[in-house]
């Protein structure tokens, strides 16, 4: 009677001081993805300790925060963002790292190409000096992000020490109605718990609705685990999740993939495994999904409206919201479709693989974004999932529409590079912050799925996804 | 890493919930390679009138007089009155590297974001939680005491306010030995490096697919 992450705890500790479910315990990592952002002082660290990578074939590299979106053939113009990753570059050649260097068509976000390498397999621990490291819990892994420390601890160690966290089972059941995707799940669940409502968890996501999500769905809810405050999110393995990753990359082959399938069906919760809390939704009545403050728990439905401060009773609470609707330039009780936008970004780690980019693409063929929409970008996940988009003519839709067409990255999820909002801008993003400054000082971000910021950039502001036809 | 011994420092109320490491350390200053100097960038956004970017000199900056810590009574403080979620968002280290930089030692709030609740012990700051409505006193009273000080005793684990009122908090032992003797994560991991070794033996015949 062990839930799925109980299974992969136990399958990972290597040392526990006592028994006592509190105590420290040394966890074992099979996967180490880094970048360039929050592994330059790791390295450095691990050098001057005279310390070398305890696993090197655990551990792969790519820059993915600082990169431009843009031409790269003349390198990185920003020197400090250069300077990141070449340092990264210089750690990797030099310790001998697989890495995914700028110009390599492999190259994108760590939380896309992990996946789509094969690199991220079922019953792994898998770590990164990266909160959306949760991403990869979609394949039925244990994955969390982790510190700069402890980045050098893994490279050090190949463990973390950590303590054992509780766990919530999210239960969706039913089928989501037409237009309602893993974003419009995610932002619900947050909506319901709040952004604290995971703190201390890991959360697993079961039910129908869920075991209907295609991987990269499963990956966007996951990915979105953070922003409820849990640590890790997960997925149990199914045959959806074998049939992702059947002969990718660095996927087991032959009689090694046999028994790799085998030992991979048993990571799912035992049927009467017992969580510390279950929250459960209604497929069916989950919406398209509109943030409209500077949290992902202030998040409304595309009929609702701004909400009112003043009907808030508790005051710390009540002066959250006013602060928020101050930042984002929003009067209290506007209709959530009357609310205009400056710019729309397609991308991130939650939503800028292919599935995301096809639900989008559908929504903007033969239109054309509206005139007050200053710029509309497509940012795809990977070099792969450009190329798999240009192969379908994905590009051509989105670059007829009015939209740019670009290079693989983070980008706009936080503006590191040189894509972001002007202050007083405001964004439908696909990405999963809407803190204040995110996408650039004074950005205003509202967070939506593909298909719904596909659709505000059409009509120049949010309109509800399900009563456009194609 | 530092020990943590016994402190009695200014204090400066933070009354916003769920601040994320966005404002905590904007960005743009994540481009560092360095650990050090983030500290003249904590809270940027709000704590400056212009915008902040890599390589200004901060002394020269327009401060914001409205913010928190820019106000003449909170020059010097050590100890952080924060409110639920402190730290939510990304996993960036620079967050506690730059409240540590400034010159903080504890950070206290009726609840703290996993990640950042974890690298703040990392680098020996020490993030203490209080119940909600201790915090609710606390901040009446370091808003109405100008000098405000309080005591934060790890070894016995107290907060100890200047009317001598004591309020204990949970840490986990472990934790509490590597702050008080200031101790090395990786070393200490590593005196099991024998055992890590045999794990790691016993998966690769078992799971050999996860070592290619």
């Amino acid at each position: 009677m062990q839930t799925l992450y109980d299974k992969l705890w136990n399958q990972h500790l290597v040392h526990t001081e006592s028994d006592d479910p509190g105590s420290m315990a040394l966890i074992y990592i099979d996967r180490h993805l880094v970048h360039e952002v929050t592994s330059p002082q790791a390295f450095e660290s691990l050098k001057l300790a005279g310390r070398r990578p305890w696993r090197l074939n655990s551990i792969l590299a790519v820059a993915d925060h600082n990169v431009p979106t843009t031409d790269r053939s003349q390198g990185i113009q920003d020197p400090i963002s250069r300077l990141q990753v070449d340092t990264l570059d210089q750690n990797c050649d030099e310790l001998g790292i697989t890495e995914f260097k700028m110009n390599d068509l492999r190259q994108g976000i760590v939380h896309v190409i992990g996946p789509e390498q094969g690199a991220t397999l079922p019953g792994m621990t898998v770590v990164c000096g990266d909160s959306h490291t949760s991403t990869h819990g979609a394949f039925g892994c244990l994955a969390f992000g982790i510190g700069t420390s402890e980045v050098e601890h893994v490279l050090a160690t190949q463990c973390l020490l950590m303590k054992k966290s509780k766990t919530m089972r999210v239960s969706v059941e039913g089928n989501l109605g037409p237009g309602i995707t893993a974003k419009d799940i995610a932002l619900a669940i947050i909506g319901d718990i709040g952004t604290a409502g995971g703190t201390g968890y890991a959360i697993e996501f079961t039910g129908s609705a869920i075991r209907a999500l295609s991987m990269e769905g499963r990956m966007t809810l996951c990915n979105m685990a953070i922003e409820a405050g849990a640590r890790a999110g997960m997925v149990a393995v199914d045959d959806t999740t074998i049939d992702y990753i059947k002969g990718r990359p660095f996927a087991p082959k032959n009689e090694l993939w046999d028994s790799a399938v085998a030992f991979w069906r048993t990571l799912r919760s035992d049927a009467d495994a017992v969580f510390d809390r279950t929250v459960t939704l209604d497929a069916a009545q989950i919406k398209p999904q509109v943030t409209w403050g500077t949290s992902p728990e202030m998040v409304t439905t595309i009929d609702g409206i701004v909400p009112d401060p003043a009907r808030v009773a508790d005051e710390v609470k009540r002066h959250d919201m006013q602060q928020a609707l101050n930042y984002m330039g929003l009067n209290a009780n506007t209709p959530i479709q009357q609310i205009n936008l400056d710019k729309i970004f397609i991308g991130s780690c939650t939503n800028s693989r292919i599935e995301d980019l096809r639900a989008a693409a559908q929504i903007v063929k033969g239109k054309h974004i509206a005139a007050n929409i200053k710029l509309a970008l497509v940012v795809p996940g990977s070099g792969l999932v450009k190329k798999q988009a240009e192969q379908e003519g994905l590009d051509q839709i989105f670059r007829s529409a009015g939209f740019e067409w670009r290079e693989p990255g983070c980008s706009m999820c936080l503006a590191m590079n040189d894509d972001r909002l002007i202050a007083g801008e405001r964004c439908a993003s696909t990405s999963n912050r809407n803190f204040e400054g995110r996408q650039g000082p004074g950005g205003r971000t509202h967070l939506v799925s593909p298909a719904m910021a596909a659709a505000a950039a059409i009509a120049g502001h949010f309109v509800d996804v399900r009563k456009l036809t194609n | 890493m530092e020990k943590f011994e016994t402190i009695t420092a200014l204090v400066a109320p933070m009354d916003r919930a769920n601040i994320d490491t966005d404002a905590i350390i904007p960005k743009q200053f994540l481009k560092s390679i360095k650990r050090t100097g983030f500290g003249q960038n904590l809270f940027d956004e709000w704590r400056y009138l212009d915008h902040g970017e890599p390589g200004m000199d901060s002394s020269q900056r327009k401060l914001n007089p409205a913010f928190v810590l820019n106000l003449p009574r909170y020059q010097g403080v050590q100890i952080l009155l924060a409110r639920a979620n402190f730290g939510c968002g990304s996993s960036r280290e620079h967050a506690p590297w730059s409240l540590q930089d400034y010159g903080f030692r504890v950070i206290v709030a009726p609840s703290f974001a996993d990640i950042f609740f974890n690298n703040c012990y990392k680098i020996g700051l020490l993030p203490v939680v209080l119940d909600a409505a201790i915090l609710d006193y606390l901040f009446e009273e370091v808003k109405s005491t100008e000098g405000y000080r309080l005591t934060v005793d790890l070894q016995n684990q107290k907060v100890i306010s200047p009317k001598r009122e004591e309020f204990t908090f949970e840490i986990d032992i472990f934790r509490k030995q590597c702050l008080l003797n200031g101790l090395d994560d990786i070393g200490l991991t590593l005196q099991h490096a024998e055992k890590i070794n045999q794990f790691e033996q016993k998966r690769r015949n078992e799971q050999p697919w996860l070592f290619m």
